[in-house]
C-alpha cells in the first residue's frame, strides 16, 4: 500500500470515529417483511447502548448485523471506523453473549474462555495467564475444569462473559443475557456486567424487551418498533420526555388523561384536563389548532392525591391498593382517564389509611412533568 | 380383590411376552451346546464340539473376514455419505430438497432382493459380479438411510447458537466445523455408525445376490452350510454372533456411554 492511501485511510477512519459501532441506513428484509428500515445508529467508545422494543420490533436483528450473522440490504456497518458489511463474523473483533449463553458443553470452563484466544493463536503461556485473569474478573477462580452443566445458571452466565471479553473485543454483543435468570440473580448479574463494562470501557450493544434492566443499564437507549428507531437518549430523557405515545406507554407505567390543547407558551404547551390547566413541554408532535383534544401522559409517580378541591387536575374515587413494599400503588377510577383508571404511586404507605377504599380524591400532577400527544 | 387379580394377570402376561420374545435366541442356545449331530429339542448330552466346528470351518471363517471387511467399507462410507447429505438436508433450502431426502431414503421401503436383484444385474453387465467392490456398493445404499437419519436427527438438535458462538470468537468456518460442530455431533456419527455396521453385518437378502464364493459374507455362508448340513454349528455360530452382539454394546456402554451414543441423555 503506497503512502497516500494509508493515510487516506487512516483519516477515514478518524473520520468515521465519533461512533465506535456506526449503522448507516441500514435496510434488512425478510421475504415480504421489513426486519430494519433504514436505520442509523452511532455509538460511541465505551458507551453501553441499548437496544429496547417488543418481540419483531428489529432490536436482535440489529445485533445479527453488528454480529454479521445477517448481512444488510442495503446500508453501512462499521466498527471502529472500518465497513464491516462484508466481513465474516470470525474476521470482526467483537465478543457475544447469547440468551442461552451457547457455553461449548464440550470443553471445561478454561477451555470455553480458552476458545477465542486459540482461534487467534495466541501462545500457550500468554493465554493461559490471560484466561485466569478474565477469570478472576468474572469471580470464577478455581472453576477452570467445572463442565458447564455442572455450573449455576448465573456462573454460566459468568463464564460466558469471560469468553467474549477475554479476546478484548472492540464492542461486546449482548443478547438478552437476563432472561433465564431468577429476578434477585438477574438484578445482581446486571450490577456486575455492568460494573465490568465500565472498567473495562468496552463499547457495548446490549438487547432486552425489558424496559426496567434498559433505564437502569444503559448510557443511552434507542427505543425500536417495526424496524425504526422511534427515540434515542438517556434513560432520563426516554422515561421523563418520550416522543410519541408507543415510547410513552412502552416504557415505564403511563397514566393517560384526555384533555384539550389551551394555547402554547413558548416550550410549554397548556392543556386544560377537565377545569384544570396543565403546563407540560410541548412535544414535537404538537402543531394542532387550540381546543383540539390532547393526551396527556403522566407517570404514577408524578400524580399525587389530595383532598378533591376545584384546583385540582381531576378527581376520582380509590378502587384499589396495591401494597408494593416500598411504595404503594393506588388504582383511581377517574372518567378523564382513557382507560377509566389511573395509577398514583406514592412512597411509603401512608396512602393506605389516609385514602382508604372507596374515598374522593382530588388528583394533581407534578409540576412541569407530563407530556401531551396529539 | 378384583384388583389383585388384574394385577397378577399382567404381571403373567408381560413374562409371557417377554418370554417370547426371548424365546428363539434361548432355544438356539440350548441347541447349540446339544452333543448330537441334528438339530433336536431339548438336548440329552452336552458338548462344545459344534462351536470348535463352527470356528474351524473354512467357509464361517472366510464369511467372517468377508463380513468385517464388508461391514468396515460401506459403514464407513455410508457414515461419510450419509452426514454429508443430512448437512446439505439441514441446513439448505432448495428446490427438491423433499425429492432427495426421499431418495435417499427409500431404501427403507425397497425390498432388500430388489437392490440386489438390480445391483447384480448392473455388475454383471460391466464385469463386476466377483468383487468386493460391487458388495460394498450394494451395502452403502441399504445402510445409507439409517446413518442419514441418526445424523440429522443429532443435526436437528444441535443448537446452532454453539456454532455462532464459535464464529464469534474468531473460529473460521472450518475450525467450527472441527473443534464444536463435529464433537457435539460425534454421538450422532458414533451411533449411526454401530446401527450401520450391525444391519449391513447381518444383512443376507440383498448379499445372496451380490457375493460370489470368494467375497460371501458369513450370512451368505451359513445359509449355503444350512442347505447341505442340519448339525448344530449353525446354533453355535448364532450363540457366538448373539455374544459378539452383546459384547459390543457392553463395550459401548462403558467406553463411549451407551446413554450418549443411543442419544438417550441429553448432552447439556
Amino acid at each position: 500500500m503506497n503512502k497516500a492511501a494509508d493515510t487516506g485511510a487512516r483519516f477515514r477512519s478518524i473520520a468515521a470515529n465519533d461512533g465506535a459501532v456506526r449503522f448507516d441506513a441500514v435496510t434488512r428484509r425478510f421475504g415480504e417483511i421489513t426486519a430494519l428500515n433504514e436505520v442509523s445508529l452511532s455509538i460511541r467508545q465505551g458507551e453501553f447502548m441499548t437496544l429496547l422494543g417488543p418481540s419483531g420490533c428489529g432490536k436482535t436483528t440489529l445485533l445479527n448485523l453488528a454480529a454479521g450473522f445477517l448481512g444488510p440490504d442495503s446500508g453501512e456497518i462499521r466498527i471502529a471506523g472500518e465497513r464491516m458489511n462484508d466481513v465474516p463474523t470470525y474476521r470482526r473483533e467483537i465478543g457475544m453473549m447469547f440468551q442461552n449463553y451457547a457455553l461449548f458443553p464440550h470443553m471445561n470452563v478454561a477451555g470455553n474462555v480458552a476458545y477465542g484466544l486459540k482461534a487467534r493463536r495466541v501462545p500457550k503461556r500468554d493465554r493461559d495467564r490471560r484466561v485466569e485473569q478474565a477469570l478472576a474478573l468474572v469471580r470464577l477462580t478455581g472453576f477452570e475444569d467445572r463442565m458447564p452443566r455442572q455450573l449455576s445458571g448465573g456462573q454460566q452466565q459468568r463464564v460466558a462473559l469471560a469468553r467474549a471479553l477475554v479476546i478484548n473485543p472492540a464492542v461486546l454483543l449482548l443478547d438478552e443475557p437476563f432472561s433465564a435468570l431468577d429476578k434477585n440473580l438477574r438484578t445482581s448479574m446486571q450490577l456486575e456486567l455492568r460494573e465490568i463494562q465500565r472498567k473495562l470501557n468496552v463499547t457495548t450493544i446490549f438487547v432486552t424487551h425489558d424496559q426496567g434492566e434498559a433505564l437502569s443499564l444503559s448510557d443511552r437507549l434507542a427505543v425500536m418498533s417495526e424496524g425504526r428507531i422511534r427515540q434515542l437518549g438517556t434513560p432520563e430523557e426516554i422515561y421523563r420526555r418520550p416522543c410519541d405515545r408507543f415510547v410513552a406507554s412502552f416504557v415505564g407505567d403511563a397514566n393517560v388523561l384526555r384533555g384539550r390543547l389551551d394555547g402554547i407558551e413558548g416550550t410549554m404547551a397548556v392543556i386544560a384536563v377537565g377545569i384544570a390547566r396543565v403546563a407540560v413541554p410541548r412535544a414535537a408532535s404538537m402543531d394542532v389548532a387550540a381546543s383540539a383534544p390532547v393526551d396527556l401522559f403522566v407517570r404514577p409517580e408524578h400524580l399525587t392525591m389530595t383532598e378533591a378541591t376545584e384546583s385540582c387536575a381531576t378527581s376520582g374515587t380509590v378502587v384499589a391498593h396495591v401494597y408494593q413494599g416500598g411504595y404503594v400503588d393506588t388504582y383511581v377510577e377517574c372518567p378523564e382517564s382513557s382507560r377509566d383508571r389511573l395509577l398514583v404511586r406514592s412512597g411509603g404507605n401512608q396512602a393506605l389509611t389516609r385514602w382508604p377504599i372507596g374515598s374522593r380524591v382530588g388528583i394533581s400532577i407534578a409540576t412541569g412533568e407530563g407530556v401531551a400527544f396529539a | 380383590m378384583y384388583q389383585r387379580l388384574l394385577v397378577f394377570v399382567g404381571r403373567v402376561a408381560v413374562l409371557l411376552i417377554l418370554g417370547f420374545l426371548v424365546l428363539p435366541a434361548a432355544v438356539v442356545t440350548i441347541a447349540a451346546f446339544n452333543d448330537k449331530a441334528i438339530l433336536s429339542f431339548p438336548p440329552q448330552a452336552w458338548s462344545l464340539r459344534w462351536f470348535a466346528k463352527a470356528i474351524a470351518y473354512q467357509d464361517f471363517r472366510e464369511g467372517f473376514r468377508n463380513g468385517l471387511i464388508v461391514t468396515a467399507w460401506s459403514s464407513s462410507l455410508a457414515l461419510v455419505v450419509g452426514a454429508m447429505f443430512a448437512f446439505v438436508l439441514d441446513r439448505y433450502r432448495f428446490r427438491f430438497r423433499k425429492t432427495i431426502e426421499a431418495i435417499l431414503l427409500s431404501p427403507l421401503v425397497i425390498p432388500h432382493f430388489t437392490v440386489g436383484l438390480g445391483f447384480l444385474i448392473l455388475a454383471a453387465q460391466v464385469g463386476w459380479n466377483r468383487t468386493y467392490f460391487i458388495v460394498i456398493a450394494c451395502h452403502v445404499v441399504l445402510v445409507l438411510p439409517f446413518v442419514l437419519r441418526s445424523v440429522y436427527i443429532s443435526l436437528r438438535n444441535l443448537d446452532q447458537g454453539y456454532e455462532r458462538a464459535a464464529a464469534s470468537l474468531g473460529a473460521s468456518p472450518s475450525r467450527v466445523l472441527a473443534t464444536v460442530t463435529l464433537p457435539l455431533l460425534l454421538p450422532g456419527l458414533v451411533s449411526g455408525w454401530l446401527f450401520a455396521a450391525m444391519l449391513s453385518f447381518n444383512e443376507f437378502t440383498a448379499s445372496l445376490f451380490v457375493t460370489a464364493q470368494r467375497t460371501q459374507t458369513l450370512p451368505v455362508a451359513m445359509y449355503n452350510y444350512v442347505r447341505e448340513f442340519a448339525d448344530p454349528s449353525m446354533a453355535a455360530l448364532s450363540v457366538m454372533y448373539i455374544a459378539g452382539t452383546a459384547g459390543l454394546i457392553v463395550f459401548a456402554n462403558a467406553y463411549l456411554g451407551l446413554g450418549k451414543v443411543l442419544n438417550i441423555e441429553q448432552s447439556r
